[in-house]
């Protein structure tokens, strides 16, 4: 971990400055600034709604930020006059719903968007599909379709597929809420070797063993701003705000939330 | 004893419910096949079979019901098809467009082509264009101008169909597209509507066969002798002959070709069910 924090280099891999996102009347949110170097990899959690997901979006342009700035590798993206396709090259993105493509087989799934998008021969883009599925352990389903794959082999496509296209960060959001169980395990152990390799990756997620034993940082979002922003263990092992303390109670034990919910609210009275 | 013995509801007087139901399906098979017996008796067989079904005549059709008439039939059918495929696409492309003034005309174009009977768009076409455009020809002859006129009126109702077929694709689909670096353009061809050709494919087959159909209309453009198909060959014939054998035999020759048609479409239906499973 340390190697890996003195890689970081001078210049952010990722920059958002003063960042807002609203849907109609509803801001989700409200000036966001972050930075990640290069080789980092943060956790990005919190509650449902308070605005991490689309955060991540806005890092890729999925979601036109309403006012703020994003950079990736230094280009801002935010800029009009950005060829947005070029940025997003160099930008993978992982789904919650996985997204294959469900007409294509694995092989095809790797290999279209290298030759459609960096125009690749044939053969090139057949072998780095072969290298990506090789990665993510899955070089005896090339020849299947998806709708055959577990969600969890489904997820690890997914990734060897953003993987093929070379990026120089990765996205994953919430990559491994869709899953059974059983098969989280596989995702992020692929996730946690590409985080040993050197990958900058910003990661929205609720695996919180995960964010605590691979992360170099960990964001908790509340209500559309960054409320925490620390190592895993300030932000998980020794939270400093009370809405980080609450969220990671009821998280960490459904049981004692509403306890802990009572305690506050009678707290909240006392003052 | 147990109370599972017991039966759970008195039995009444009179039939159960099964039995009711087995005879309420026993009185309409009666019925039906009472309706069926009266009308052949009721219908002149002799009379009929003189008029419709003179074996002579109908061999006296052949080889060129076949090879003249259902020939153009399926040739007039597959353009009206082509040219309906492509304008339908980009009418629906249009109709999915962000610019507002595209979304309009594709609208006001399906509005039209769906709200007019395919008769009046085949006399508008041989009868409006050349007086529009003295001198101009449409390219291929008949050919070109039945190509023409069935592609006009199935893109309007094709493109409802890709449209409906492209919404079908889930959104998840574009975003992942995009985040791989493919513009909207590349992503909706390399993508979006291979999967919604998949979705669409029964009803496009459908429109094949309501097309099959509508190529009866060609004789409101008047054609030759070479360019007749099934309806107007068998109508010339019958009037020739003074007998509608040779109308029988043409609609004989276009159940040939929609009735496998339909049964695609329910094979095609099936499966698609099952994908989703």
């Amino acid at each position: 971990m340390t190697e890996k924090t003195q890689a970081a280099g001078s210049r952010p891999e990722i920059e958002v400055r003063g960042l807002h996102k609203s849907f109609g009347d509803n801001e989700v949110l409200r000036g966001i600034d972050l930075e990640i170097g290069q080789g980092e990899v943060v956790c990005v959690i919190g509650p449902s709604g308070s605005g991490k997901s689309t955060l991540l979006r806005c890092v890729n342009l999925l979601e036109e930020p309403t006012k703020g700035q994003v950079f990736v590798g230094g280009t801002e993206l935010t800029d009009p006059d950005v060829d947005i396709d070029a940025v997003r090259r160099r930008i993978g993105m992982v789904f919650q719903q996985f997204n294959l493509f469900p007409h294509l087989t694995v092989t095809e799934n790797l290999s279209l968007p290298q030759r459609r998008v960096l125009r690749r021969d044939k053969a090139t883009a057949a072998k780095v599909a072969a290298e990506n599925l090789e990665r993510v352990g899955l070089s005896e389903k090339a020849t299947a379709y998806p709708a055959s794959l577990s969600g969890g082999q489904q997820q690890r496509v997914a990734i060897a597929r953003a993987l093929a296209m070379g990026p120089e960060v990765m996205l994953f959001d919430e990559p491994t809420s869709a899953l059974d169980p059983e098969l989280v395990g596989d995702v992020l152990a692929v996730m946690r070797m590409l985080a040993n390799e050197g990958m900058t990756m910003m990661v929205v997620t609720h695996e919180m063993t995960f964010a605590r034993e691979v992360a170099d940082r960990v964001v908790f979002m509340d209500g559309g701003v960054i409320v925490e922003d620390g190592t895993p263990d300030q932000v998980i092992g020794n939270p400093q705000h009370e809405r980080t303390r609450h969220f990671l109670s009821r998280l960490l034990d459904p049981a004692m939330a509403e306890v802990e919910e009572e305690t506050s609210d009678q707290v909240g009275k006392g003052d | 004893m147990t109370g599972t013995d017991v039966p759970l509801q008195p039995r009444r007087k009179g039939l159960t419910r099964r039995q009711k139901r087995s005879l309420s399906r026993g009185v309409q098979y009666v019925v039906f096949v009472a309706a069926v017996i009266a009308f052949a008796v009721a219908a002149d067989w002799d009379r009929l079979a003189n008029q419709f079904a003179q074996e002579d005549i109908a061999r006296q059709m052949f080889p060129d019901v076949i090879t003249l008439a259902l020939k153009n039939t399926v040739l007039y059918t597959l353009s009206g098809f082509a040219v309906g495929l492509v304008l339908g696409m980009v009418i629906a492309l249009m109709r999915l467009s962000s610019v507002g003034p595209y979304r309009w005309l594709a609208g006001v174009y399906i509005e039209i082509f769906r709200g007019l009977p395919a008769l009046l768009i085949f006399i508008f076409i041989g009868v409006a264009v050349p007086l529009a455009f003295p001198g101009t020809e449409i390219p291929g002859g008949t050919y070109g101008k039945v190509a023409l006129a069935l592609g006009l009126v199935a893109a309007a109702y094709m493109a409802e169909t890709i449209r409906a077929g492209i919404q079908a694709v889930p959104k998840g689909q574009m975003e992942a597209a995009r985040s791989l670096g493919f513009s909207p353009a590349r992503a909706m061809i390399s993508i979006i509507i291979p999967q919604a050709f998949r979705i669409i494919l029964p009803p496009l087959t459908n429109e094949l066969v309501l097309l099959f159909k509508d190529s009866s209309l060609v004789l409101f453009l008047g054609v030759t002798l070479e360019e007749r198909e099934l309806s107007k060959f068998g109508r010339d014939l019958a009037s020739q002959t003074a007998n509608s054998t040779p109308i029988l035999v043409a609609g004989l020759c276009y159940l040939l070709v929609t009735i496998p048609l339909g049964f695609v479409v329910r094979r095609m239906e099936t499966k698609a069910q099952e994908a989703v499973k």
